[in-house]
Formats: structure tokens, sequence, C-alpha cells
């Protein structure tokens, strides 16, 4: 089977986020990184391959974004992918969720998976959704958050946790699941898969090459809009104590418990 | 009309979650501000009295789809759908909680909608709703607006109050055809509870773990600061899923609310997802070793350092005070 894996290009964790208010868009200069969650999804990938319960004949990283995020998918091809292929467009600029998913959905029709992996959220959007969103464009079934896949007579059974407690979910494929971060410990990519990366073959598609109808995507195809950004609640901010001296650090601590009442 | 849809989630003995009753009696407060109805969805056997005991939380109608199976989201997606083009509905509202995201999320490719998560507040500019989403670690609020109809919106964990209006709604049952991807998902087991059963919702003092604890064996530590103060522990659900305490004692998105008179966050970075079931503690304390760990943007006390070396001392110093 081929499995595709969804992978983003998000500012790196250290780096400060901010909106650019002209776009109200997430400014994304600055430093950049495969989104942490990602990974996950690419080691769940590697170890159904590696599992052995069912042929795997390749692994796809896909991802839409603009030019720099063939580093993302160079990142993606070290941990494993066989190749990768990067959607970008300048009309895909500003799509909210519901072209996101639109134009994803685009994408990995063209290369027909059997199995679409994703994080379960990404670090920059804070979103649990475009698994879903892709998923019922696609007509596959899905499940998101799952923390243990398990391959069986051509089948998966998932497991993940819902309001009540753990839920076990038998799923036909071709199916779209979204992982959460409990599922693996990604691997590190090798040296020598960093340095071969680049040599891994990379597709480039632009909208119209995977039949995306320009006037579902981008900021004018987007069925919201950002229409005001303000300040949180004012909050007063809390006390920090930096630990040096363990002893006096734990003092400080049971004076504020103390004052309180609360031993 | 310009009504408001809600689902209303319901565990296996029929109780409905407190976050769908929220999103009723919301939905019932926007829906008079626009000039239309609140509805819910329910699906599966729900009886006729409990569909239409929802009307007490502000729903005018209750619309039931009993083939529909109640647990996972994509039969649920194809009864939404079925319900708001039927009735030319204008909003779909969800509270907060996994299923809510993926139904809304389907909804959203379905139905071509606009779809706004993690939302705090709704309110109502020109006779249409716009959502308050936090963003970037809720250090900024987007107001966002729908460019068509229906929009979706699917709120934050005890983003939404109940109110109890009183009155009783009408049932309607509605007939509904699966969309055959949405039958290739089988439910095995629901609401399996893994780990022992422990009380963390009842206690006035709660000492979270996170990861920061390093390893199952990590939570004696928590325990014995716990113990010291006559607390109890509670974890994120990180390590409850990495099998390092039970999922009982799971506070946040998945698990439970608390608001205990103290939060003692031992190794807990603060993610939104573990923020929103125990922000409204009274006291927050937060022990972790990177000084950009979200949780000491919300801890009234923050102490920057290794709590394998802090918290043994800390458990110490309490049993001394309270033994002298």
């Amino acid at each position: 089977m081929k499995i595709c894996v969804l992978v983003k290009e998000v500012p790196d964790a250290a780096v400060q986020k901010r909106i650019d208010p002209s776009t109200m868009r997430l400014d994304r200069s600055g430093e950049k990184n495969l989104n942490p969650f990602d990974t996950h999804a690419l080691e769940a990938a590697m170890q159904i391959k590696e599992g052995g319960a069912i042929p795997v004949e390749e692994v796809v990283a896909v991802t839409m974004g603009p030019d720099s995020a063939v580093r993302a998918l160079h990142k993606a091809v070290a941990l494993g992918a066989d190749r990768s292929v990067q959607l970008t467009d300048d009309a895909l600029a500003g799509s909210d969720v519901c072209a996101t998913g639109y134009s994803l959905a685009k994408v990995l029709e063209s290369e027909s998976p059997d199995l679409v992996l994703l994080g379960q959220q990404s670090d920059d959007g804070e979103c649990y959704t475009i698994g879903a969103v892709v998923a019922d464009h696609l007509q596959m079934p899905s499940l998101t958050q799952v923390i243990k896949i398990d391959v069986t007579d051509g089948k998966l059974r998932c497991e993940r946790q819902a309001e009540y407690g753990y839920d076990t979910v038998e799923i036909e494929l071709p199916a779209v699941i979204s992982v959460g971060d409990a599922i693996n410990e990604p691997r590190y990519p090798s040296l020598k898969a960093i340095m071969g990366a680049k040599k891994k073959p990379l597709d480039n598609k632009g909208a119209g090459d995977v039949g995306i109808d320009a006037g579902q995507v981008g900021e004018a195809g987007s069925k919201t809009k950002v229409l005001a950004l303000n300040p949180p609640p004012a909050k007063e901010a809390g006390e920090i104590i930096e630990d040096e001296d363990t002893n006096e650090t734990v003092e400080k601590i049971v004076a504020w418990l103390d004052e309180r009442k609360l031993i | 009309m310009a009504g408001i849809l809600v689902y209303a989630l319901h565990d296996d003995e029929g109780n409905f979650n407190k976050n769908s009753l929220g999103a009723i009696s919301e939905a019932a407060k926007l829906a008079g501000q626009i000039g239309g109805e609140a509805t819910a969805l329910v699906v599966g056997d729900v009886a006729d009295d409990a569909a239409a005991g929802l009307g007490k939380y502000g729903a005018a109608k209750v619309y039931r789809a009993k083939n529909v199976p109640e647990g996972l989201a994509q039969p649920i997606v194809d009864a939404m759908a079925k319900v708001i083009g039927d009735n030319g509905i204008s909003y779909a509202l969800f509270g907060g909680g996994l299923l809510g995201f993926e139904i809304g999320a389907g909804l959203t490719a379905r139905l071509g909608a606009g779809v706004t998560m993690e939302v705090t507040a709704v309110k109502v500019q020109d006779g249409k709703l716009v959502a308050e989403r936090p963003i970037l670690q809720d250090s900024e609020i987007a107001d966002v607006g729908y460019v068509s109809e229906p929009g979706i919106i699917i709120g934050r964990l005890n983003a939404f109050d109940i109110n109890e209006t009183g009155g009783t709604a009408a049932v309607e049952d509605v007939e509904v055809e699966l969309s055959p991807w949405s039958t290739k998902a089988t439910m095995v087991q629901r609401g399996e509870q893994r780990g022992a059963d422990v009380n963390i919702e009842d206690a006035d003092i709660l000492v979270g773990g996170g990861r920061g604890l390093g390893a199952a064996e990590g939570f004696k530590l928590a325990e014995e600061l716990a113990e010291s103060m006559g607390g109890a522990v509670a974890a994120t659900r990180a390590v409850v899923d990495a099998g390092w305490y039970p999922y009982a004692a799971q506070i946040g998105q998945t698990g439970k609310t608390v608001a205990p008179k103290l939060y003692l966050a031992a190794g807990i970075s603060g993610a939104i997802q573990h923020k929103v079931g125990m922000q409204n503690s009274e006291n927050i304390l937060a022990i972790n070793k990177d000084p950009n760990a979200p949780i000491f943007e919300f801890s009234d006390l923050g102490v920057v350092g290794d709590l394998h070396k802090i918290v043994p001392k800390l458990t110490e110093a309490i049993k001394a005070k309270k033994g002298g």
C-alpha cells in the first residue's frame, strides 16, 4: 500500500510568533522547522512499513506551502519518506481551514493513497481539524488523536482517548488518521539520511495541476474572515522565582503557601 | 430561518455531556439575538423525555436520528448536514470536546462552510455571529466572522455556561442516510477506563504531574508532595497516554475540569488542552525548568528550576512545618 504523510513547516518553537496586522495572518518570517507533531505521523508510517503486517510500497511526504517549505520535506524524507510532493501556488495564500482542507484533499487525490497520516495539530495554528476535513473530501473514514495503530487483516485497529475514556475503533482502508504525540518516540535521522534527503524525488505541483478550483481557495475563497485582533483580558502577572539556591527557593515557596493559608 | 443547531453528545447511560448543554444554552441566547431558534441533534436510542428535556437548557426543538450511532464523528456529520440542509439552519455550534472538533471539521468539508475552533465566546454583530478565538498561546483574541452561511463554531472546553430556563423541546425523528465512508469505522469498545479509579474533583489541593517528572516513577515525588499537604495527584494527558498515571486522574480537554484552592503543577508545560481543565484554580503554582513554558503565563507563582531537586525538599519542608 501507499502511505501519504501530511507535513507542515511551522515557525520554530523558540521564535516569538506574531500576527502581521496588515494581513491578519501569522508572520512566518524567521526560523522555521518541521511541525513536531508531524514527526510522530512519519514515525507511525515507518513503523507500519517496518512492521510487515501489510506490505508498504512507499511513504510519501506531502505538504502545502511556500518555496521555503521544501526544507520540511527534506526533513520528512530524512526521517524515512521515500519521496515528497509540494503543493505551492500563490493562489493558495491566506486559505482558511475549509480552503486548506480542500486543497490538501486535491493534492492527496492525485496520489491515491491507501492511508493518510498526519499529526494531531500544527504547532502554530493550534488546530485539530485538518484530518477530518481532508477525510470527508476524500470520502474516507477517519479518526483523530490516535495513540495506537495495529494493522490486522488489512484493517486498522486504532485506540484514542475521547470524552468518556479510551475508545477502540476498527477502520477499513483507505483511511485518514491523525496521530497524537503519545503514539511513539520519533527516531532521529541518521547523518546519511540527512545528506541523502535532497537527492530523493520531489514533485512540485501547482493548484491547476491537481484540479483545484481557484474560486475555493486563498483569501478570496475562504469562508471565514478575521475581523479584528484584540488583547486578552488583562491578568496580573505572577511572581517568578529562579531556583539558584534550592533551600532558599523552598523557603520562599513555603512562605507563599503559608500566606495563602494553603498549608 | 436563522437557527443554530447544537450537537448534544451523550454517554452510554444516556447522560448528556455538560459542554453540550452549555452549548445549547449559548445557542438559545444567541438565537434570540439573531432572530431564530436553538435546536439540538441527538443520535442513537435517546428516550423521548430525555430528548424533550433538552428544552430545559433552551432548545426549542430536538432532532433525533435513531439510526445513527453515537461515538464516532462521520455518521453524525451525515445527520447534521441533513438537518442543516432541510431546515435552512445558519450555524452549527459545538461545546468543547474531541467529537465536536471532528464533526465540525467534517461538516466544514461537506457543506463548504467556514469553521472556527477553540472558541471562547460568541457575539452578535449586524445580525450575524462572530466567534472569539484566542490564538498564539492565548496572547491575542481573533474576532472571526463568516463570509457565508452556514458557519461552524467549535467551542473550547467549558467555554459556555449552562443556563436552565425551563421548557420542553419538541422532538422530531429524522431518517438519515449514512454516507458509504461513514460506515467504514466501527466502535469496538467505547469509554474504557484504564488504571486505578481516583477522585481528583473534590480535592482542595492538587499536585499535577507532567512529562517533566521524567518517568512513571517520577510520580512518587508528586504523590509524596500531595500527601504532605493532604492533597491528591492529577496528571496531564501526555503522561496518561504514556501509561505513567491512571486515566481517572487526567485533567484537560478530554479529561476532568478542576478548580481546587491550590494547583501545584510539577513539570507541566501548560498546553492549552491542559489549561482549559485547571485555569479556574484559586492559586496556581508551577515548577518547570523551561523559563518559556506557557504555564508561567497563567500561574500565580512560577518557579524556574529542576523539580527533582526542589520537590523532595519542598515535601520535607512542608512536613516539618506541619509537624512543628
